[in-house]
């Protein structure tokens, strides 16, 4: 894909994401391809199998090896995920494209071409909404999204004079999501993948898997001098990972404007990330680039459908993170940063919204993701592994709420359900964790600690930060079931501060 | 050359079913002919005991009355037809040893109907040729011979095998592929009929592909009625196929006879080539007052870009067979030959593997789809294409029914006559074929007559999409009205 190549350049400068180099200031310009995994159950043009990690070549028909005489059929699963992807992206639907051959050759390529579409692709032009940090949300616009076969995979460490090919890869349905080049920091891209990771899970229609090779990118960079023209770019192929994306961002604008500074020129090119050593380098040049000889594929008809189709699909989507993050800041008085934590994942915003159901959906929400997410990611669990389920958690956020439990024994309590489980009711009643506001019982308590320290009463009344301190004692003796709000008032009024 | 070889298809069928044959008696009959018919070269394969076993089981379906309309019935496969666990080779080096695991669509529906195999028939190499010559595995020699001549002469191409076979009476029947005309153009020159079908007519699932756009199965038979009962069965949809085309099977055998009176058939002026022999250009007329005879209306029309049809043929055709054969790259199956890495183990096993014709249309199709001359040759290629389709259609939506040109510019020539010549003098014989290729249109030829050198010489009929009937009607007018040509002298057995 060829990107940089027209009036694209419409984000104003920011100054603040400008890179310092010796001789000056620098802004980065980067676009993504994503190659995103379909969720389907066979491959794009075969019945094969897409499950991940079986035996090498145990999932590869006849038409997925090239045999003499095959031909490809179109998968409608594929189409229909591509359709919802698009509709996820706000984009473009395009009810007819067609499908070219991109040919080259390569051992794990077995007919000798790429199914791919280059002229008329299924998706135009569309965007998505990226918050880069909690006070900072800027647009990527997307260009177009194809489908396309993936290919087998060469195997080079099975023999020390041999390469072996997998195809169980062979033929599994892509799709190339091309952004516009509207990224401006390695901090933007990792966020902007993380978007569309976030939206393809809400969908449905790529599990968004870096380690099984589900997502990945190619990463166009080039860097030039605030307010001037686009530069030359490089692409860097097929990073496997969001922080790698990030990393071979940075590592290759420094590399450009090092270049840049010494008087030098960028070569157009494709390079590789290493991240063991924190460098790209150049894979070809584009003297020796391939001449893909694109053409359309004439064992395939043009992929055409209706309208009925395409609103069939959008009947059947689920609330995308945008939308779901709106609601929970309109209906759950949420800030922005919390909602957007809560929605990053469907399953996250599915636990909050049932502890939110029908308690203090502030409460619930502070508990889901300091309590439960801090807890989850130490313990390397996920809200599907949580042992702590959500109408546990709803049953002590309401105790919260209704001041039968103070906050220090909340977290005892969701200690104890994450470690034995159980109904935190029952907990509650059995081991007597019932908070006190019965006001005797905590003024006994009171009136004990003033007549026992009659020195630290001189104190507080001198200084009334000093109260804290009597707090503090009123809790240890009632087992940190007083009700510190009682406890306070109580206290202000004996010592008369 | 017993008796039983010298039944039509229609005549075995219904003698089989009335039990006066058996298909072993058949069967055994057309193994005879093959083994004596080697000198030919016909085959690539012969399948002798898969056939006798074959026509033993149609035997006993025959006998319980659970029998195909093809029961018993032998045929010659051309060899780009993958067949199970029989050596397909497309005629290459490169798939020589290449036994594929499955079944062509096409010769499914055969076996489904109760055919016999008796092999796997010589063709140009990847189905580029015009000859028969390209074939890594010989020349097929033509049955036929000039009046007072002992020089082999080619049997046309690329389904070389299957007219020579069907010509000499080795089979009843044969399946060929038509890309350009290879079809009908060997039909045409060993006085046999071949029907190319409508684009998506027939599976190409199966069938090793040489251009995808233009290739279509078809059959070779000895009569427009042989040729019909073939295509019913070689015809359908497959949901394999993305281009094939979901519409019924017509049983074709009932055109064979229908009047033709009303239709109205179009000569196309553009047609008349330069250097076209005064003998074809007198068949031609001849073929014109047959059908007039019989009652249609003959019409004079123009397809203008007639013209441009060759030189677009030989920019599409070649563009997606270089992308088409890139698969034999010497992995997965096939020829390899050894290299120090990977690229020189591709150049040696695509340089060894492919023959000098072949390697020369991959070379074209690779620069016509290069970057820089992709606008002004393939693409200019594909508007070409449309403008002869609707060339077509204009006749059509003017009222013609079918339209009649010579099937081929000339009658057979000698092997190596023309095999050192310049290409284009090979390509000219598809001068005539091509466009219907391009068009996706059903097309077949006919045998109306001898050259005066006694060597058959082949009419054209083009018609309506999907109209094969049609054509079927037309030709046996001017097969019934032609006439009968003798059986070329047995020399070869």
């Amino acid at each position: 894909m060829t990107l940089h190549d027209t009036s694209l350049d419409i984000r104003a400068m920011d100054p603040k994401k400008l890179i310092a180099g010796a001789t000056g200031n620098w802004e980065i310009i980067c676009g993504l391809e994503v190659h995103a995994q379909v969720t389907s159950k066979s491959k794009l043009f075969s019945g094969a199998s897409t499950a991940f990690g079986a035996e090498p070549n145990s999932h590869v028909s006849l038409v997925d090896a090239a045999m003499p005489g095959m031909l490809p059929v179109i998968n409608g699963e594929c189409v229909a995920q591509a359709v919802r992807t698009g509709l996820g992206l706000n984009a473009q639907i395009n009810h007819r494209s067609t499908f070219d051959r991109k040919n080259y050759f390569y051992p794990d390529l077995p007919q000798g071409y790429q199914i791919s579409q280059f002229k008329s692709p299924i998706v135009g032009e569309g965007e998505v909404i990226v918050d880069v940090t909690a006070a900072e949300q800027i647009i990527v616009r997307i260009e177009r999204l194809h489908l396309e076969q993936d290919a087998g995979k060469s195997l080079h460490d099975q023999s020390p004079n041999l390469s072996f090919v997998d195809l169980n890869r062979s033929g599994v349905a892509l799709m190339e999501i091309v952004s516009k080049p509207d990224i401006r920091s390695a901090e933007e891209a990792r966020a902007y993948v993380t978007k569309l990771r976030t939206i393809m899970r809400y969908l449905g229609t790529c599990d968004g898997n870096m380690e099984e090779g589900s997502l990945r990118a190619d990463v166009n960079v080039s860097v030039r001098r605030p307010g001037e023209p686009l530069g030359t770019r490089c692409e860097i192929k097929n990073v496997n990972s969001i922080r790698f994306i990030g990393q071979a961002i940075e590592v290759e604008a420094r590399r450009q404007i090092e270049i840049l500074e010494d008087g030098g020129k960028i070569d157009q090119e494709t390079r590789l990330f290493d991240p063991g050593r924190g460098e790209t380098r150049a894979m070809r040049s584009k003297e020796e680039a391939h001449d893909y000889r694109y053409f359309p594929d004439p064992d395939l008809l043009p992929l055409e459908f209706d309208d009925a189709f395409v609103e069939g699909l959008r009947a059947g989507l689920p609330e995308l993170p945008d939308m779901k993050k709106a609601r929970f800041m309109r209906d759950y008085g949420l800030a922005s940063y919390d909602a957007g934590v809560l929605v990053a994942e469907r399953e996250s915003a599915d636990y909050f919204e049932a502890v939110a159901d029908g308690h203090d959906a502030k409460t619930a929400a502070n508990w889901v993701i300091n309590e439960l997410f801090g807890r989850l990611n130490k313990e390397g669990k996920t809200i599907a592994t949580s042992p702590v389920k959500a109408e546990q958690l709803g049953a002590i956020v309401e105790m919260i709420s209704s001041s039968e439990i103070s906050g220090k024994i909340a977290k005892d309590l969701f200690e104890i359900v994450w470690t034995e489980g159980g109904d935190p009711r029952q907990i509650v009643a059995d081991r007597g964790m019932t908070q006190v506001t019965d006001s005797g019982a905590i003024e006994a308590a009171v009136n004990a600690i003033i007549e026992a320290n009659p020195d630290k009463v001189a104190q507080a009344i001198a200084k009334p930060t000093m109260l804290g301190w009597f707090v503090g004692q009123v809790m240890k003796q009632t087992g940190g079931k007083a009700n510190p709000q009682a406890v306070n008032d109580l206290l202000k009024a004996k010592l008369g501060i | 050359m017993t008796d039983l070889t010298h039944m039509t298809l229609a005549e075995a069928r219904d003698a089989l079913v009335a039990k006066k044959i058996s298909a072993r008696e058949l069967t055994s009959a057309h193994i005879g002919a093959v083994e004596a018919a080697r000198a030919l070269n016909a085959f690539i394969v012969e399948t002798p005991e898969q056939a006798l076993a074959m026509a033993d089981a149609a035997d006993q379906r025959l006998g319980n009355g659970t029998h195909g309309p093809l029961e018993g019935i032998p045929l010659g496969i051309k060899d780009l037809y993958c067949t199970k666990d029989v050596q397909t080779t497309a005629g290459s080096h490169i798939l020589e040893g290449f036994v594929p695991t499955y079944e062509s669509t096409v010769t499914s529906q055969l076996w489904r109907d109760g055919a016999v195999m008796l092999g796997k028939l010589n063709l140009d190499e990847f189905a580029m040729g015009s000859s028969n010559e390209t074939s890594h595995f010989g020349a097929v020699k033509s049955p036929w011979r000039r009046a007072g001549s002992n020089a082999a002469l080619v049997p046309g191409g690329s389904s070389g095998g299957s007219a020579a076979a069907v010509a000499a009476h080795l089979c009843l029947g044969a399946t060929a592929t038509d890309t350009g005309g290879s079809i009908r153009q060997p039909a045409a020159f060993t006085g046999t009929v071949g029907i190319k079908p409508t684009y998506g007519r027939c599976s190409r699932w199966g069938i090793v592909a040489f251009a995808s756009s233009l290739d279509q199965a078809g059959p070779i038979a000895r009569n427009v009625r042989d040729s019909a009962i073939l295509m019913r069965s070689m015809a359908g949809f497959d949901p394999k196929d993305s281009t094939s085309v979901d519409r019924p099977v017509p049983n074709y055998e009932e055109a064979i006879g229908q009047s033709i009176k009303g239709k109205t058939i179009g000569i196309p002026k553009e047609y008349r080539v330069d250097g076209m022999s005064p003998e074809i250009e007198a068949l031609w007329q001849q073929g014109i007052a047959w059908l007039r005879d019989a009652g249609a209306k003959i019409v004079d029309i123009s397809l203008p870009n007639t013209r441009h049809a060759l030189p677009a043929y030989y920019i599409v055709a070649p563009a997606e067979a270089s992308s088409n054969l890139a698969r034999y790259d010497g992995v997965r199956y096939g020829l390899r030959e050894q290299g120090r890495d990977i690229v020189e183990m591709y150049e040696k096993t695509r340089a060894a593997g492919f023959g000098k014709e072949v390697r020369r249309r991959i070379m074209i199709g690779t620069y016509v789809l290069s970057a820089g001359y992709y606008d002004a040759y393939y693409l200019r290629a594909q508007k070409i294409r449309t403008l002869i389709k609707r060339d077509f259609e204009n006749a059509y939506a003017a009222g013609v029914d079918a339209i009649l040109t010579p099937a081929t510019p000339s009658a057979a020539f000698g092997i190596g006559e023309k095999v050192s010549a310049d290409p284009i003098e090979m390509y000219l014989n598809d001068v005539f074929t091509v466009t219907v290729n391009m068009a996706g249109l059903p097309g077949i030829a006919v045998p109306a007559g001898l050259s005066s050198e006694g060597l058959p010489l082949g009419l054209q009929l083009i018609g309506r999409p999907f109209d094969e009937e049609g054509l079927f009607s037309m030709a046996s007018v001017i097969e019934q009205s032609a006439p009968k040509t003798s059986l070329p002298q047995n020399w070869w057995a």
